[in-house]
């Protein structure tokens, strides 16, 4: 016990230790906000900086007008066709838009031409436009006024209400289940195959410079695997722990600083501009009631759990196939059985999991110990029977132990194995050998 | 420390790397365990590490059956060193240390020690990928008795080492025997066994050809033939003789054919002045090519 404490401090250690972990952990949380806003300032400056494009129209019919937007003007006239393209091809025009005489009820034939490929924005911004304007005029043949079904239309908000057990009733919202169940599964997919990889890379690492001759002199194949493993687990336990604290930090110092930046009003507007004008507070209200009637104790618990018996259980193959090469490269061939599982089950929670919670695919999925770690984290938001999240639980430990004995076979008689390549059939052989 | 083992057999799948191997290693002497490679020396050292089993037989260390518990009174530097490239000097050898099961405090004294005896104490926070190779080697030497394991195992422990290094090396090695640690010493380098070792066993094909002390091996190889000179012919010498002249020294080899020494010494007298009379003694490399190569073609 002591032997296998010593390897996980190591492990761990000389990890957290490494400038290029402290740089990851302070870097990857700020990675996606950067992205977003060198996106948004690119949008913003190209906006900025483009000169308006003027589009020629060309409507036999003269039934239709298009607004001009910001970025785009246009020009209604009566030119001839081969005109009209020569002003696009000298540059004089953007574009040119040809809206022949047609049929309301079935309109074909109305044509854009540019010198370059046209973005996707214009042309849905065309057709959208040109689509509100032939079934205004519809209504309009048809001796309906438009304004009535501008009046007509409403918007449905089902405020939808779980009732546990006991009787309580708790506001739920699927958004804000969806949204918990996706971040989870995708947070404990992508900490297998990162740190599972590490595992991975660091047995290699000893056997392919003979430490491990020395190490397995000392103590037990096993206790050197499974000190790796948990060492590492340990790694990123405390990577997901200084993200937790960095970006809870950041959202209260962000939030903190726009809250006495901006003026009440402005404040105010710009919350009405996120949830729609219509509901501002009452909505607002109700995120907030969903969000509280969450049980987030339950939801972090399991999702520490499934965070870690993931690990385990994939980290254990992991250090088994580590141990069966000689260099990383060789590693592929073996990669497959812990790859796919992996992947049925992140294509599993968007497919079924997250669309249906509670559907048998979705149980199997969440019950299944490869695929559990990740399928249960969609559903548990929405609420687990309790068997069933016990069922899913000590299978998983199950699966574990499981994997960690199976892996413990491979690894113990692999790391002595020097410039064979193995195949499936051997790697069966140093499974079924006693020593 | 005395080391036996009895019957000691171990096979991967087809392949026989021991059969029935005795071997008794008594106290307190340097043991040169000779062979080939692929011989089984690897095999058999691994057992003793208790890295691998063996198939059957036993291993006695001062007569009680091999234990977790002698983990710790084994120290091991394999053929193949290791170290973490990315590991200071002193972090590594303070975790080798506590693996063999020193305390922290008991691991630093001895490391400090050893550093500053070996005059290496400036690149205790170097890591091993900044070393020179023969720098990296004295870390893992010294990492593999810093425990004062009883029990050395040591598997070709000059090569990478310049002749400066390899003496050095060779001092420690005849300190600790002084110390009462038992040596088993794995090498192909046959003239650091004559130099170091008090006892042999040669192994080929997964079995023990022979063993005993280096005096011992070599005399149950002798050819029990001399090497002559001669001068100042008193009378001719046999032409089956084949001798050489030069300079009026004649010489030639010459088999005791049944006699003593000493009866031949008597009769070669008769011929001459006796420059030289010496038993041609087979140095181990001939010994151990010899024998090696008569079980190929055998």
């Amino acid at each position: 016990m002591d032997k296998i404490w010593l390897v996980i401090q190591r492990e761990y250690l000389s990890r957290v230790k490494k400038k290029s972990f402290l740089l990851a952990t302070l870097l990857t949380p700020l990675i996606f906000p950067a992205i977003m806003g060198i996106f948004v300032w690119i949008a913003l400056e190209e906006k900025g900086n483009q000169s308006l494009r003027i589009i020629e129209v060309v409507d036999e019919s003269k039934l239709f007008f298009l607004e001009s937007s910001e970025q785009y003007a246009f020009s209604f006239s009566d030119r001839d066709p081969e005109e009209a393209k020569d002003l696009v091809k000298k540059g004089d025009r953007y574009g040119y838009l040809l809206i022949p005489a047609i049929n309301l009820k079935d309109p074909q034939g109305i044509v854009y031409y540019g010198n370059e490929n046209p973005n996707m924005s214009l042309i849905s911004y065309l057709e959208s436009n040109l689509k509100k304007k032939i079934e205004e005029q519809r209504l309009f043949e048809a001796g309906i006024d438009p304004k009535i079904i501008t009046d007509v239309r409403t918007s449905v908000d089902i405020k939808s209400i779980t009732l546990d057990q006991k009787g309580g009733e708790k506001v739920s919202d699927a958004t804000v289940n969806y949204a918990i169940g996706f971040l989870a599964g995708i947070l404990i997919y992508m900490f297998i195959f990162i740190y599972g990889t590490q595992i991975m890379q660091g047995v290699i690492e000893e056997k392919s410079s003979r430490i491990v001759e020395i190490l397995v002199s000392s103590l037990r194949p096993f206790q050197l695997m499974l000190g790796k493993i948990i060492g590492i687990a340990g790694v990123g336990l405390t990577q997901l722990l200084i993200w937790i604290v960095l970006i809870g930090t950041l959202t209260t110092l962000v939030t903190g600083y726009l809250g006495m930046q901006m003026p009440q009003e402005q404040a105010m507007e710009l919350a009405n501009m996120e949830v729609g004008a219509e509901l501002p507070s009452t909505e607002m209200g109700e995120i907030l009631q969903v969000i509280q009637g969450i049980d987030f104790v339950s939801i972090v618990s399991t999702f520490v759990f499934y965070f870690l018996g993931g690990y385990l259980l994939y980290g254990a193959l992991f250090a088994g196939i580590g141990s069966a090469v000689d260099a990383p490269s060789d590693a592929q061939q073996f990669m497959l059985p812990v790859t796919v599982p992996l992947i049925v089950a992140y294509m599993g929670l968007f497919v079924f999991v997250l669309q249906d919670p509670n559907s048998t695919t979705s149980f199997w999925l969440s019950v299944v110990p490869l695929t559990s770690p990740i399928a249960m984290m969609g559903r548990i938001s929405y609420g687990v029977p309790f068997w069933e999240l016990a069922l899913s639980m000590s299978l998983l430990i199950l699966g574990f132990l499981g994997t960690t004995w199976f892996a413990g076979r491979i690894y113990r008689i692999g790391i002595l194995m020097h410039g064979t390549k193995p195949s499936y059939k051997t790697i069966w052989k140093w499974l079924k050998s006693s020593h | 420390m005395m080391l036996e083992t009895r019957k000691l057999n171990k096979t991967y799948g087809q392949n026989i790397a021991l059969t029935d191997l005795d071997l008794k290693v008594p106290n307190g002497i340097i043991f040169g365990l000779l062979g080939p490679n692929g011989a089984g020396k690897s095999t058999f050292i691994r057992i003793i590490n208790q890295i691998i089993d063996a198939d059957s037989g036993q291993v006695l260390i001062d007569g009680m059956e091999l234990s977790p518990k002698h983990i710790s009174q084994i120290g091991y530097l394999p053929e193949e060193r290791g170290l973490y490239k990315k590991m200071k000097v002193w972090d590594q050898m303070l975790y080798f240390a506590r693996l063999k099961g020193l305390s922290k405090s008991e691991a630093k004294e001895r490391i400090h020690r050893w550093l500053s005896k070996m005059e290496m104490l400036t690149w205790r926070d170097k890591k091993i990928e900044d070393l020179s190779k023969g720098m990296a080697q004295k870390v893992q030497f010294i990492s593999t008795i810093l425990h004062n394991p009883p029990l050395l195992i040591l598997d070709e422990p000059f090569s990478g080492f310049d002749p400066v290094n390899a003496g050095i090396i060779k001092d420690e090695i005849l300190e600790l025997k002084k110390q009462g640690t038992t040596v088993i010493l794995s090498t192909h380098r046959m003239e650091s066994v004559e130099l170091l070792c008090d006892q042999v066993a040669l192994i080929n094909q997964s079995r023990k050809i022979l063993d005993g002390t280096i005096r011992a091996v070599k005399n149950s190889f002798r050819p029990e033939v001399y090497s002559v000179s001669l001068e100042h012919l008193k009378k001719d010498i046999p032409a089956e003789w084949s001798a050489k002249v030069v300079d009026g020294v004649w010489s030639f080899t010459l088999p005791l054919s049944g006699k003593s020494p000493n009866q031949l010494l008597g009769e070669l007298m008769t011929y001459g002045e006796i420059v030289r009379f010496e038993e041609l003694v087979p140095s181990m490399e001939e010994i151990f090519i010899h024998q090696v190569k008569s079980m190929q073609h055998g």
